[in-house]
């Protein structure tokens, strides 16, 4: 029987929950979360980080393994992952019950700073508005979208519902 | 009159640009032959980031590799591309025939010939899959990417195989609708990433499902698709209507690989590489001596792989000419060994299992 991830591309609450850091590291400000479940010939997040902090692979084929203790949260991962598989988490961003999340978002017109847009979760179902803190566009022609979302929401929000083409 | 270049390279895509490369690089005048308007392949309406290793450009968004690869050797007088060129045959006095242009034939008697064909696209049988408006994924994604023009408003993909997931998240970055992706397997058959992007576009992925028929009079105005038993039959009941004005077929490529059977190079018919292929030796060299496979005609994988091989069967080749190639045998090695690694994890299995099949011992081992 092929599992939940097999056969919807969605992955379940335990293997979205070990991507989190211990407590002490999520109250020290951001951090990655890789959500590469699949072992494929991919390694672009290797030479991503400029800190050495995802460890070379012996193979191709390994997951990455991040040392989340010492990711500074630079973000740099996430427009060079072409699985757009890594996220940034910041739960010391805003008030005491707000965070920041930064989502890769490949889809135009993208939003402007301050927009108040419609994130999603992994099934494209809305979870709550949240508000575009900075929209970073990078070499890759994949853009960063900073994202200010209720605190509560930091495991589910994962997109940015497409805005309407003009 | 016959033209004689060192090396013709039959496919202008990843594995014969790559080729062209190492056998340009080694100094072998070389002619391209390709029957599309510019060099690239597949690779001209790759809109996404390449899997892969960082050397084979993992990162970097398909249509952007052409350049690379020809960016040292683009300017060099020993290459020449010809565009819009078809080769039509290969003669038992080692002359290749191509169609240059429409206008007139081209016959080339190469002193190495790289044949990196590609592939074509598979059809599934179902009533009305002749009908206006049922494309193939790759010609979607060629009139999206490439013409910019919409194949429809909402679309259904048959195949959730790395094609099918890619070009459903295609059509919804260029603002059009996906109903469904339908796979008959019980699991997703491409990267769970590609998956879980269109997951969270709300593109349902239906496995254990297939096309029961496609409806409308003129054109496609939806289809009938129902779940399938362990025996893939559909089962009574479970037939629904979706609404959609195109469907697209992502059911797999099957290897272009005639012109090695015009050559008489030994084939064997590999079903994990989608058909018949050529036999070949570590060096990417056929039966046929003098005659190399690269890329997909070889077998169906990835256009890193593609790439891989169109230089190992580059180096190979100029080698053969006598090039001075510097550190040949550590290059050989190098390109094979990297092979090895891509196709050494999970997902690689059937390819491994495949490149078994089609193996003859080689006659030029190094190392």
């Amino acid at each position: 029987m092929a599992s939940q991830i097999e056969r919807t591309g969605v992955p379940t609450k335990e293997q979205i929950e070990s991507t989190l850091p211990g407590d002490e590291r999520r109250a020290k400000g951001p951090y990655a979360v890789i959500e590469c479940w699949q072992e494929i010939p991919c390694d672009p997040c290797v030479a991503s980080c400029p800190f050495g902090y995802i460890a070379p692979m012996k193979n191709i084929n390994d997951l990455p393994k991040l040392d989340q203790e010492s990711c500074t949260g630079c973000g740099n991962c996430i427009a060079l992952c072409p699985g757009l598989a890594i996220f940034i988490i910041d739960e010391t961003f805003g008030g005491e019950d707000e965070a920041m999340i930064r989502i890769p978002h490949e889809f135009a017109p993208l939003p402007e700073k301050e927009d108040i847009v419609r994130a999603l979760d992994r099934e494209g179902n809305y979870v709550a508005d949240a508000e575009v803190v900075r929209v970073q566009k990078g070499k890759s022609g994949c853009t960063v979208l900073h994202l200010l979302i209720p605190k509560k929401f930091i495991l589910d929000i994962r997109a940015v519902e497409p805005l309407p083409m003009r | 009159m016959i033209a004689t270049p060192e090396v013709l390279i039959v496919g202008g895509g990843p594995a014969g640009l790559a080729a062209a490369r190492e056998t340009v690089g080694a100094g072998c005048d070389t002619v391209v032959l390709d029957d599309a308007l510019e060099p690239g392949g597949q690779l001209v309406k790759q809109t996404h980031k390449f899997f892969g290793s960082e050397m084979e450009y993992a990162g970097v968004r398909g249509i952007k590799i052409p350049e690379i690869l020809l960016r040292e050797v683009s300017d060099s007088p020993k290459l020449k591309i010809l565009l819009r060129t078809t080769a039509s045959g290969y003669y038992e006095d080692g002359v290749v025939t191509a169609i240059f242009q429409d206008k007139k034939v081209l016959k080339f008697k190469p002193k190495k010939l790289i044949i990196a064909t590609g592939a074509q696209e598979k059809t599934i049988l179902f009533p009305n899959n002749d009908m206006p408006g049922v494309y193939g994924a790759g010609a979607v994604q060629t009139l999206m990417n490439v013409y910019g023009v919409a194949p429809g408003t909402r679309g259904l993909m048959i195949g959730a195989g790395n094609i099918g997931l890619i070009v459903s998240y295609q059509l919804r970055q260029a603002g059009i609708a996906v109903a469904a992706v339908v796979e008959a397997l019980d699991r997703i058959g491409g990267y769970w990433v590609h998956a879980s992007k269109i997951a969270r576009l709300k593109i349902p992925i239906l496995t254990r499902h297939t096309i029961i028929e496609a409806l409308g009079e003129e054109n496609v105005t939806g289809a009938i698709i129902a779940q399938i038993d362990d025996n893939w039959l559909p089962i009574p009941g479970t037939e629904r209507e979706i609404e959609c004005d195109f469907i697209c077929l992502a059911v797999g490529l099957s290897p272009l690989s005639d012109l090695f059977r015009l050559a008489e190079c030994e084939m064997v018919f590999v079903p994990e590489f989608g058909g018949d292929v050529p036999l070949r030796d570590t060096n990417m060299e056929t039966s046929t001596k003098g005659i190399y496979v690269a890329g997909d005609v070889g077998g169906i994988e990835e256009a890193s792989s593609a790439i891989i091989e169109g230089a190992l069967a580059g180096i190979s080749t100029a080698f053969s000419l006598g090039k001075n190639i510097p550190d040949y045998e550590r290059r050989n090695r190098e390109l094979r060994d990297e092979l090895v690694s891509l196709r050494s994890g999970p997902v690689g299995e059937h390819i491994r299992s495949g490149i078994a099949k089609c193996r003859i011992s080689a006659k030029t081992e190094v190392g």
